[in-house]
């Protein structure tokens, strides 16, 4: 399910002064492979970008004044309120549980009060909520503030998508994240579209091929077939009036390298575009340790949590915090797998006999407060090719700015706060310090490199995610967000894989070529 | 590598560790096999001393490591301690070597004691919890531990917990003791 890195890897370094190494195992970020991809092992916390994400630029300029030296933020390019019905569509498909916060303009009890607009409410019902939910829940409302059940993919009832397929409930078996649904209760390729797209005459799924490379003709304008190869090593040639790049954000973006297809990023002399902005998530946390109280965690789901949003995008005001954008904090209950887990209050020694008794007492007695913070753009944190190693690998060259630390570190406090209101024994606060690493987990967020816009002159696709420089091939996932939300990304990685199909369909179709004017 | 994760997980007052785990056993079983080879990682060279931010950058996948990490081990242990090996010296000995290795105070010659003592670590809690399945966790000894009742189809009975304590017995992927009727 997660990519070898035998077959295919990238290499890493904090930033350019260092050499950057391959990544010999995953670790920060687990690639999906096969059908499916990441969709099958993901946990379902399916949220929409704010109005104002898509204008992390023009929004925060005009309320702030110029960016930082070095920040290199843009628009999308599309809106909010273009996107809604493609959100819509890709909630329905997915049979997302949740609780609308604002319908049509409407705000509405027990939602999140700061989402963009909705044409609808959720289609399922939220998650069902456990003693951690309940108790951050009272804590949040303690601050003033408004908690809301998250966006789940996981399923709360029986449910028939629009194209018919059926999906069962969840039980809340503790086994989604990182592991694939044998209950057909969570939203993947597998169980929402698949099988109806199995049906068509003119659909064929080739499993078990590596595209290595998109061919242009010799104008270098035109697409004309992928080149793949299969496990035997066997290499095919696919001819193409149109090419799709699907394959995850960092795929897309060493395709479109290996390929030849624009310039990459130099950051030095800052010409090219392929590789540009790369951005992450900036995660951080506090474990909360109950006395009495049994969390059972062991009872939970991907998705299953409650969040508050005033701290995210720009919710609030951030005048005189030296950063902009924020993140969601929440308490997901998502599984107690003990291999993964094992959580210690401050100062407990990482094996031994006080480790063990740590654990032994802490296990079934602890939850943990999250902050799922944003990434803005920086003009050093770059993807690029290689030459080290064999057929180029990408390398990756990144570390958390300053907006990204001024910006968790003000989270961190918030989680603080809340967590020290849950009616524990003591919490442990797990800030984001340090260079970033790319070995312990953090999220398979990465975005940026294949970014979106309104001008060639600052993009690699229009605001229809159709390459600048080779109209029939457009390019889909969170490659192309200008800079990372304070949000999961699949939700707005599908919108735009809807909107653009959209315009292939309403559009390109009838009339191939550039759907914008450069 | 007995006496390795028998001081990770000690047995002790509060019961079973890594020994009755059968987490040797479990170890064993994963380096003879592709996680040995390491089949999934990138082992390609040039090779490279990494900085932290890197992750393992040895040369060696995971069955070279423990090997040759062994062997210096207890080559150093020798030179310090007259000749005795690490399983031979007193718990208090073993355990200040392991402290100084976690603290990087120790190194040995051509393998990296910190990528190793990482990876035994991880290797261990592996053992100790995994599904019994795997050759660890023998009788369920780690779930029982911290009270994981294994991997079960169903909690939606238990949603509303409320605070209180679930007791149902662990479950493994071929079943639990009970089920086994003679
Ligand atoms: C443990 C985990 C939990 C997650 N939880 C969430 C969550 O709760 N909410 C959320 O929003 N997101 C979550 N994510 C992220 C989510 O999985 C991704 O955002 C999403 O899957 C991206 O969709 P995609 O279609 O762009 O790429 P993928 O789903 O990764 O699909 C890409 C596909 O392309 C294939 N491919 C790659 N390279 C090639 C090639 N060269 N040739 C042919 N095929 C290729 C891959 O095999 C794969 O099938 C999670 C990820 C992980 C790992």
């Amino acid at each position: 399910m997660f990519q070898s890195t035998a077959r295919d890897t990238l290499t890493f370094r904090n930033n350019r002064s260092q050499t950057a190494l391959p990544m010999r195992r995953w670790g920060s970020f687990l690639p999906g492979e096969g059908v499916g991809g990441g969709g099958v092992h993901w946990n379902g916390q399916t949220w929409r970008f704010l109005p104002s994400d898509f204008l992390a630029a023009s929004h925060n300029i005009e309320r702030y004044g110029p960016m930082r030296p070095g920040m290199t933020v843009q628009d999308y390019g599309v809106t909010y309120e273009e996107l809604e019905p493609h959100y819509d569509r890709f909630e329905k498909l997915c049979g997302i549980g949740g609780k609308a916060g604002n319908l049509n303009g409407e705000i509405v009890e027990g939602g999140n009060p700061f989402e963009g607009p909705r044409s609808a409410e959720y289609p399922n019902p939220p998650m069902h909520m456990t003693f951690a939910q309940h108790r951050f829940e009272v804590a949040t409302k303690e601050l003033g503030l408004k908690p809301f059940p998250g966006p789940s993919a996981n399923m709360t009832e029986p449910y028939v998508n629009p194209l018919g397929c059926q999906l069962a409930p969840c039980t809340y078996c503790g086994f989604c994240e990182k592991y694939g649904c044998g209950n057909y209760s969570k939203a993947s390729a597998q169980t929402t579209i698949l099988p109806v797209l199995m049906q068509k005459p003119n659909f064929t799924l080739k499993t078990l091929n590596e595209v290595f490379q998109v061919k242009l003709d010799s104008t270098g304008r035109r697409a004309t077939s992928v080149l793949h190869v299969d496990q035997n090593g066997e290499e095919y040639e696919q001819p193409a009036d149109l090419v799709i790049l699907c394959a995850y954000q960092l795929s897309n973006t060493r395709l479109m390298m290996l390929s030849g297809i624009g310039a990459i990023y130099d950051p030095v002399t800052g010409k090219g575009l392929v590789g540009k902005n790369y951005c992450y998530q900036v995660m951080s946390g506090a474990d909360v340790f109950f006395d009495d109280k049994y969390t059972n965690e062991f009872v939970g789901a991907g998705a299953l949590g409650m969040c508050v949003d005033e701290y995210n995008g720009d919710n609030f005001d951030h005048s005189g915090l030296g950063f902009i954008g924020g993140g969601y904090i929440s308490c997901w209950t998502t599984h107690n797998r003990p291999i993964e887990r094992q959580r210690t209050p401050e100062g407990t020694p990482t094996w031994g006999s006080a480790w063990k008794k740590a654990v032994a007492e802490n296990f079934l007695k602890s939850t943990n407060v999250g902050a799922h913070g944003g990434s803005m753009a920086y003009a050093g944190n770059h993807l690029d090719l290689d030459p080290t190693y064999g057929r180029p690998l990408m390398r990756m060259t990144f570390d958390f700015t300053p907006n990204d630390r001024a910006m968790s570190a003000f989270l961190t406090e918030r989680v603080r706060e809340i967590a020290e209101r849950m009616g524990g024994r003591e919490i442990k606060v797990s800030p984001r310090e340090g260079p970033y690493d790319s070995m312990p987990y953090q999220t398979t967020h990465n975005t940026g490199g294949t970014i979106m816009g309104t001008s060639p002159a600052d993009s690699v696709v229009n605001r229809y995610l159709q390459s600048w420089d080779v109209p029939n091939l457009f390019v889909m996932g969170a490659g192309v967000f200008p800079q990372n939300a304070g949000y999961n990304p699949t939700g707005t990685v599908a919108a735009l894989a809807y909107w653009a199909a959209d315009a292939i369909r309403s559009q390109y179709l009838r009339d191939p070529g550039p759907l914008v004017q450069a | 590598m007995d006496a390795l994760v028998g001081r990770l997980i000690p047995t002790d007052d509060l019961g079973p560790g890594a020994r009755e785990a059968g987490v040797v056993d479990f170890i064993d079983n994963q380096l003879a096999g592709s996680f040995g080879r390491g089949e999934r990682w990138y082992m390609k060279g040039p090779f490279a001393d990494g900085l932290k931010t890197q992750g393992y950058q040895g040369e060696h996948p995971p069955a070279g490591l423990y090997r040759t990490a062994i062997a210096a081990l207890d080559d150093h242990c020798r030179e310090r301690f007259e000749g005795r090996t690490f399983a031979e010296l007193q718990e208090d000995d073993q355990d200040a070597i392991l402290s100084e290795i976690e603290d990087e105070e120790l190194d040995f010659d051509g393998v990296s004691a910190a990528a190793f003592f990482a990876m035994l670590q991880d290797n261990t809690v592996e053992g100790f919890f995994c599904d019994p399945i795997y050759g660890g966790n023998r009788d369920m000894v780690g779930w029982r531990l911290v009270g994981f009742p294994g991997a079960r189809y169903d909690y939606r009975d238990y949603l509303d917990h409320n605070g209180e304590p679930i007791s149902i017995e662990p479950v493994g992927l071929t079943g639990r003791a009970a089920w086994n009727v003679d």
